[in-house]
């Protein structure tokens, strides 16, 4: 009989082992009990970790995942790269360093915009405190933003809330709360006291930013602005309803 | 889109980058990262060649190359989880919890090998090219990992309260 070695025992446990050598491992086997054991237990401890892993595969793939992610990510960091720029443009601008030679658009939109862009391709961490601490997260956001912040829902639009997140903005706190559809499309609610001038209550005014759609509005000295890779009439029917729901 | 060959493999990459790593959001980064690299790569597979093996060996460079750095937080998580009872147990009748633990306790090259034959059922050939190691290698971390996990699990049926793993 031709001597049975340990490679032929993980073969015979993986079930791979060919004909001719299995007879030897199965004469090996019965000659030796302990042996015998220790390969059943091989076999119990791998189906028990498929039984472990499984449901996995039975899993919904998260939609980030579902498609091609690089180009995802690599498009909105660069849109958020290419904002940032043009912020700092606008700033110069702003501090009458360069005269205005086109009217651009406001930096609170632009801000929004960019903490869209940073913000919204997030797979581990795209909120601080997520939906399931929401009035924890109303509270805590409320108190740094300086008022009694309401989340408006939308899910009868296809958006549930994903959480939020507080951030620096230009003049001071800013609360961002985000929504996803079941498509993994988000938009981000961005909310942060006005000061000084333009504070007074605005029409809704739209603002294109690269891909990223944004409608804003001062509404009682705060600023909203709800941006989204969204096409601008679909946006629109998603802020009228914020507006509403803030406004009842 | 749906249809892409890649897509069709993120399942089975989540399961092995659960397994990996342990940790739900950990292993979907890891995954996302894997996914890059192919997107970013795929021009460079040969059709007709094994795609699964050839996405299985951009994840195992990504999880050699970025996981192991996170290696310290990963072990953070593992001695948070809560201390089970352990209950008599038949031989063949494991509990899944000591498995899982048991897994844990396997050094990061034992547990690539034993997951890719045990779990994704690889062939010892594909296992070897998933990895860029000789067959021979994958045979001996086979053999390694698996009576290391008997151990470690036979060691958590007889210790009660259970102890962390080493």
């Amino acid at each position: 009989m031709t001597q049975v070695n340990e490679d032929d025992l993980q073969a015979y446990v993986d079930g791979v082992l060919v004909a001719a050598r299995r007879t030897g491992v199965e004469t090996y086997l019965a000659e030796r009990p302990e042996e015998a054991e220790r390969l059943r237990a091989y076999r119990a401890q791998d189906a028990a970790l498929r039984a472990i892993f499984d449901p996995v595969l039975a899993e919904p793939v998260p939609p980030t995942l579902a498609e091609r992610p690089a180009r995802r990510r690599w498009r909105t960091y660069a849109l958020a790269a290419s904002l940032l720029v043009a912020g700092i443009g606008v700033g110069w601008i702003g501090r009458g360093m360069v005269p205005p030679l086109v009217s651009a658009s406001p930096s609170f939109a632009r801000s929004a915009a960019i903490a869209h862009a940073v913000y919204a391709p997030e797979v581990r961490h795209p909120v601080e405190v997520g939906a399931d601490q929401e009035d924890h997260l109303v509270k805590w956001l409320s108190k740094r933003v300086g008022t009694d912040l309401r989340v408006p829902k939308l899910g009868s639009l296809g958006f549930d809330l994903v959480g939020g997140r507080l951030l620096s903005g230009p003049q001071g706190p800013v609360a961002q709360f985000m929504y996803q559809d079941p498509k993994g499309q988000r938009l981000t609610l961005y909310i942060s006291a006005q000061k000084g001038e333009g504070r007074g209550d605005t029409a809704f005014r739209f603002s294109q930013e690269d891909r990223v759609s944004v409608f804003y509005w001062i509404d009682d000295h705060y600023g909203y602005a709800l941006s989204g890779e969204l096409r601008r009439d679909a946006l629109l029917a998603v802020a009228n309803a914020v507006y509403k729901q803030l406004n009842p | 889109m749906d249809s892409h060959p890649i897509l069709e493999h993120v399942p089975r990459l989540r399961r092995y980058a659960r397994a990996l790593v342990g940790d739900r959001y950990a292993a979907d980064d890891l995954v996302q990262d894997t996914l890059e690299r192919a997107w970013n790569k795929f021009h460079l597979w040969r059709p007709g060649s094994d795609l699964r093996a050839w996405m299985f060996a951009i994840m195992h460079n990504v999880f050699v190359n970025q996981v192991r750095s996170r290696r310290s937080e990963i072990e953070r998580t593992m001695e948070e989880l809560p201390e089970i009872a352990v209950r008599a147990t038949q031989s063949d009748l494991l509990e899944l919890a000591d498995v899982e633990r048991a897994l844990r306790g396997l050094p990061d090259e034992q547990r690539e090998v034993l997951l890719l034959i045990a779990v994704e059922e690889m062939t010892y050939d594909e296992a070897s090219r998933s990895l860029a190691i000789p067959v021979g290698t994958v045979m001996s971390r086979l053999s390694r990992a698996r009576e290391r996990m008997r151990r470690l699990i036979a060691g958590a049926q007889q210790a009660v309260p259970l102890k962390v793993v080493k």
